[in-house]
C-alpha cells in the first residue's frame, strides 16, 4: 500500500476546494466545455467531417450557401466549410498547445530564477523581458513570421517567441512574494539547496497565477494565429486554418458571405471559450486578482 | 532628483538599444542572403561578394550591429524593396493615416468605455454590469479583421449607410492638399465640405472598430479600478458626510481612479497601433499597417523591420509619457 | 436622542448561510458619552456603521426600533439618511490615511461637507473652513487647507478629519476607534481636543474602541460588546464592579505599573457568552 505524504492530501484537498468555487461559475463550466468540445472535434474530426476539406468539386459546389448537405456552404473552390472547420481545429489546437508549451515554460524559468537570484541576474533577465514587452505582440510576431518564412513551424515559433515575456514577469511577482515567506527560510535552514527550493517549491507555488495567465492568454494566441493566417503568414493553402479561410473568403464577403463568416464565428466562439475558462480558473485560484 | 531622472534615461536607453537589438536580429534570421535581394539573382559571384562587402555582411556581427545602429540614428532605416524610397521617407507618409485612425479609436473608445466603466462598476451584479462585461468578453475573442470584414459587408456593401475601403472617395483622393496627412483636418483646412463628408463616412467604420476593441479593455479596466475605489475607506467617510451618491462616484471615486486609468489610456492607444495592421489591411486604410503588411508579402524585410522599429519606438514612448503622466497626477508621487 | 432596539446586523456568506455581525443591540442615548467595547468581530464598528445607514453593501440591517430624535432611521428614504449625516449624526473613521481622500485638498474636502448641507457662498464656506480647522488646535489654518492628505502627519490628519464631520455642526458623533492608528502620545492630544468640542457643543458622543482603560476616563456609560452581543452595560465609575466574566476578564489582563502580575492573566473566551 502506497502511503500518499501529507503535503499530498493538502494538494488535493486544495485543488477539490478549487474545483467547488470554480464548478459554481455556470459561464466558466461552459468555457470548460466548449474547450473540451473543440477537443474532441479536434480529435475527431476525420470521422466527423462529412466532406473532404482540401479537394472539392470546382464545377458542382463551388461557393454554395449554406443547406442541409453543406451546413455551412461551400467556399471559393468548391471545399465543404463545415468539414474544413473541423479539420481546421486541429491546426487551432496544435497551435495553441504548442506555443503554451513552449513559452509558459521559458515564462516560468525566466521569471523564477529573475525573482529568487535578485541582483544581477534579475536586472539581465527583467531587461530581457522589458524588451519583448515593448513590442506589441502581433507586430513582433507579424515581423519574425516574416522573417522566418511563412509556414506553421514558424508562426508557432513567432507566437511563442513573443508570447513568453508576460508569463516572466507574473513568474517573477509570483516568487518575489513567495521568497519572503517564513517557511522558505525553515527549508532553507533545514538545508535544502537552491535548486530543491527553486524547483520543488517555488515554482509549484508559482504555477497556479502562471496557468491562469496562459488561459486568458490563449484567446490572443489564437487571434494572433488566425491574424497571421488572414495575412498568408502560417500553416499554407490548402491547408484549412481558420485564418486562412477568412482571407480566402474576403473576396466574396459581399454576396456570399458564408465563406468568411464561418472560420470567424468558429474562431469567436474558440476565444470567447479560453477567455471565459481563464476567468473562472481566475477566480477558483486567486480571487484577490478578479474583482 | 537628477539620480532618479538619469536611471530613467539609461533604463530607456537600454531598452532602445534592445529594441535595435532585436530587430537586427529579426533581419539576420532571414534565410536569404540579403545581398541577394540587393544585387538581384542575376548577379554574378564576383558582384554579390562586392555587395556582400559594401553591406558589410563580411564583418563581425557586433560591428554590423554597430553600423545599423549609427545609421538608425542618422534616421536611415534602408530602402524599400517595393516603393524603392528610403523606408524612413515612406513612413513619414503612411504614419498620419494610421495616427488619425487610432486617434478617433481612442475618442470613441475612451468616451464610451469610461462612462459604461463606471456605470458597470456603480451597477454591480446587476444587468449593466453584466451587459458590460459581454460586451468586453466579445471585444477580447472576436477576431478584429472578421468583424471589420463583416461590418464593410453589412454597414457598407448592404446597407450603403457608410463609405468603403480606402480614406476617401477616389474622386476627392488627389483633390485635397496633404498638409499635415490628417485627412479630416486637411479637408477642414481647404474647406472642401464634400470632401470632409466623404473622409469622415470614410474614417468612422475603421475608426469605430478600433474603438470597440479598446472600449472593450477600458470598461473593464474602468470597472476593476472604480470597484476598488468604491470600497475604500475614503467613500465611507465621503458617504457619511452626507453627500450624493453622484458625486462620490464622480467626483472622489473616479478622481482616484482617473490616475491608473489614464495611463490605460495611453497604453490601449498603444494597443491601437498593434489593432490597425489588420484593421488597415481590412479597410485598404494607407496606413503605417497595410505598409508593413504589404511589405511582409513581398519580403520587403527592410519596409518590414523599420516598420516594427517604428511601432517598438512609439510603444515605449507611449509607455515613458503614461509613466510620467501617472506620476505628475497622483499627488502622492510628487 | 437615539434609541436602539434590538439591532440584527447580517451578511450572507460565500457557501450561502448568513453571518450575523450584531446580535440583538439595544441601548439609549442622550446628550451623554457612551462606550461600546470589544474585540475585533465583536460587532461594535457595525452597530455605529448601522446607526448612519453605512452597512457594507448586501448588509442586512433589522431592528425594532432605530429612532434618532423621534425618527424611525430604517424607515427613512435613502435621501431623508442621507441628509441627516453629516449634519444630524457624523461619524469620525480610524485612519486618516485611508479615510481621507488622497487627491483632494484638504481644505476643498472640509468645505465639501458644509456645502453638502449648507448653502453658503465661496468666501463664507472658506471662512468655516478654516475656523474648523482652528477648533481642532491646528495651528497654521490656511496653509493645512492647502495640502493633500498625505502630507500631514496621522494626529494632524485625525484632527482633519474630526473637523471634516463637525463642521457642519452635528448633534451626534460616532466615533470609530479615532485614536486607535495613532501614536501613544499623539492618542491624548486627539483626545483632549475630541473631548473639549463634544462638551464645547454639548453634543451626544458613541465612542467604539477596544480599549476598556481609555474609554473608563473618557466616557460616562459603558457597553462591553461580544461576537455581536452587548454583555453587560455600566457606568464607566463603576467599572470595577462590573459583574460579567467577559467584562471582568478583560479588567483583570490589563497590567498595572506597580502592581506585580505574574503570570499575566489572558482572557478566557466562554461559549456561554455568545
Amino acid at each position: 500500500m502506497v502511503i500518499k505524504s501529507p503535503q499530498f492530501h493538502a494538494r488535493l484537498h486544495r485543488a477539490g476546494e478549487a474545483w467547488q468555487v470554480f464548478a459554481r461559475n455556470r459561464l466558466a463550466l461552459v468555457g470548460l466545455g466548449l474547450v473540451l468540445l473543440l477537443a474532441v472535434l479536434a480529435l475527431l474530426a476525420p470521422w466527423l467531417a462529412p466532406f473532404d476539406p482540401t479537394q472539392g468539386e470546382l464545377l458542382s459546389t463551388r461557393l454554395l450557401p449554406p443547406s442541409g448537405t453543406h451546413w455551412m456552404g461551400t467556399d471559393d473552390q468548391g471545399r465543404d466549410i463545415l468539414s474544413r472547420l473541423l479539420w481546421g481545429s486541429r491546426i487551432t489546437l496544435f497551435i495553441v498547445v504548442l506555443v503554451a508549451v513552449l513559452a509558459a515554460p521559458i515564462g516560468l524559468a525566466v521569471g523564477t530564477a529573475a525573482g529568487f537570484f535578485g541582483g544581477w541576474v534579475d536586472q539581465l533577465l527583467m531587461r530581457l523581458t522589458d524588451i519583448f514587452l515593448a513590442f506589441p505582440r502581433l507586430i513582433l510576431a507579424l515581423a519574425l513570421a516574416a522573417a522566418l518564412g511563412p509556414g506553421i513551424e514558424n508562426a508557432v515559433l513567432a507566437i511563442a517567441i513573443t508570447s513568453w515575456p508576460p508569463y516572466a514577469r507574473i513568474a517573477r511577482a509570483e516568487t518575489l512574494s513567495i521568497r519572503q515567506a517564513d517557511y522558505i527560510a525553515a527549508i532553507r535552514l533545514a538545508g535544502a539547496s537552491n535548486r530543491r527550493i527553486l524547483f520543488g517549491h517555488v515554482m509549484p507555488l508559482a504555477l497556479p497565477s502562471l496557468i491562469v495567465r496562459v488561459t486568458l492568454d490563449m484567446a490572443g494566441i489564437i487571434l494572433t494565429a488566425a491574424g497571421l493566417g488572414f495575412l498568408g503568414l502560417g500553416a499554407q493553402p490548402p491547408s484549412p486554418e481558420w485564418g486562412a479561410m477568412i482571407a480566402a473568403g474576403r473576396a466574396y464577403v459581399l454576396d456570399q458571405w458564408w465563406v468568411a463568416a464561418g472560420p470567424g464565428v468558429a474562431i469567436f466562439v474558440v476565444s470567447l471559450a479560453f477567455n471565459l475558462l481563464g476567468d473562472g480558473l481566475r477566480d477558483a485560484l486567486d480571487p484577490k486578482g478578479s474583482d | 532628483m537628477m539620480r532618479k531622472f538619469a536611471g530613467l534615461v539609461a533604463s530607456l536607453l537600454l531598452t532602445v538599444i534592445g529594441l535595435l537589438a532585436v530587430t537586427f536580429l529579426i533581419g539576420r534570421v532571414v534565410p536569404t542572403d540579403p545581398a541577394l535581394s540587393v544585387a538581384g539573382d542575376r548577379a554574378t559571384a564576383a558582384q554579390l561578394a562586392a555587395v556582400r562587402e559594401d553591406l558589410g555582411l563580411n564583418r563581425p556581427l557586433y560591428v554590423q550591429f554597430g553600423r545599423y545602429v549609427a545609421a538608425v540614428a542618422q534616421g536611415d532605416l534602408g530602402a524599400s524593396l517595393l516603393t524603392g524610397n528610403a523606408v524612413t521617407s515612406d513612413i513619414a507618409r503612411v504614419f498620419p493615416a494610421t495616427l488619425e485612425l487610432a486617434t478617433v479609436g481612442i475618442v470613441f473608445g475612451a468616451a464610451i468605455g469610461i462612462p459604461l466603466g463606471v456605470w458597470a462598476a456603480v451597477r454591480r451584479g446587476r444587468l449593466a454590469d453584466q451587459l458590460v462585461r459581454l460586451m468586453g468578453l466579445v471585444g477580447y475573442s472576436a477576431p478584429i479583421f472578421w468583424l471589420g470584414l463583416m461590418a464593410l459587408a453589412l454597414f457598407y456593401a448592404r446597407l450603403g449607410w457608410v463609405g468603403g475601403p480606402g480614406r476617401i472617395n477616389v474622386g476627392f483622393l488627389y483633390s485635397v492638399e496633404a498638409r499635415s496627412g490628417l485627412m479630416l483636418l486637411d479637408c477642414l483646412l481647404a474647406g472642401d465640405w464634400e470632401a470632409l463628408r466623404s473622409a469622415a463616412s470614410h474614417l468612422v467604420l475603421p475608426g469605430a472598430l478600433l474603438g470597440y476593441f479598446s472600449l472593450a479593455y477600458i470598461s473593464r479596466m474602468t470597472r476593476s479600478f472604480m470597484l476598488k475605489e468604491l470600497s475604500a475607506e475614503y467613500v465611507v467617510a465621503a458617504r457619511a458626510k452626507g453627500l450624493s451618491e453622484a458625486r462620490i462616484v464622480w467626483r472622489h471615486a473616479l478622481r482616484n481612479a482617473a490616475v491608473p486609468l489614464l495611463t490605460v489610456v495611453a497604453l490601449s492607444y498603444a494597443g491601437l497601433l498593434e489593432g490597425s495592421v489588420l484593421t488597415e489591411t481590412v479597410f485598404s486604410w494607407p496606413g503605417l499597417g497595410q505598409y508593413i503588411t504589404n511589405a511582409l508579402q513581398s519580403a520587403d524585410m527592410n519596409a518590414v523591420l523599420g516598420g516594427t522599429l517604428v511601432v517598438g519606438a512609439v510603444f515605449i514612448g507611449i509607455n515613458l509619457l503614461s509613466d510620467l503622466l501617472y506620476r505628475w497626477l497622483d499627488p502622492r508621487t510628487r | 436622542m437615539l434609541e436602539v432596539q434590538n439591532l440584527r446586523v447580517s451578511y450572507p456568506s460565500r457557501d450561502g448561510g448568513l453571518i450575523e455581525a450584531v446580535r440583538g443591540v439595544s441601548f439609549s442615548l442622550g446628550r451623554e458619552r457612551l462606550a461600546i467595547v470589544g474585540e475585533s468581530g465583536s460587532g461594535k464598528s457595525q452597530t455605529g456603521r448601522a446607526i448612519l445607514g453605512l452597512s457594507a453593501p448586501g448588509a442586512i440591517v433589522t431592528a425594532d426600533a432605530l429612532r434618532f430624535n423621534g425618527t424611525e432611521l430604517l424607515r427613512c428614504s435613502s435621501a431623508e439618511r442621507r441628509r441627516l449625516r453629516g449634519r444630524s449624526i457624523a461619524m469620525v473613521l480610524q485612519d486618516p490615511k485611508y479615510s481621507l481622500n488622497p487627491v483632494m485638498r484638504i481644505g476643498e474636502q472640509i468645505a465639501e461637507t458644509l456645502c453638502a448641507h449648507r448653502s453658503v457662498s465661496r468666501t463664507e464656506a472658506q471662512r468655516r473652513v478654516l475656523q474648523a480647522l482652528a477648533d481642532v488646535a491646528i495651528a497654521d489654518p490656511e496653509r493645512v487647507a492647502k495640502l493633500y492628505p498625505h502630507e500631514v502627519s496621522g494626529g494632524m490628519g485625525q484632527r482633519v478629519m474630526m473637523a471634516m464631520m463637525l463642521i457642519a455642526e452635528p448633534e451626534l458623533l460616532i466615533a470609530d476607534e479615532p485614536t486607535s492608528a495613532l501614536d501613544v502620545t499623539v492618542q491624548l492630544q486627539v483626545l483632549a481636543i475630541l473631548d473639549e468640542l463634544v462638551r464645547r457643543r454639548g453634543m451626544g458622543l458613541i465612542f467604539i474602541s477596544h480599549d476598556l482603560r481609555l474609554v473608563s476616563s473618557f466616557c460616562d456609560r459603558i457597553l462591553v460588546m461580544y461576537a455581536g452581543r452587548v454583555v453587560e452595560e455600566i457606568e464607566a465609575t463603576k467599572l470595577h464592579e462590573a459583574k460579567h466574566p467577559y467584562t471582568r476578564g478583560l479588567l483583570d489582563c490589563l497590567p498595572r505599573l506597580g502592581a506585580p502580575r505574574h503570570p499575566l492573566p489572558t482572557l478566557q473566551r466562554e461559549e456561554a457568552w455568545k
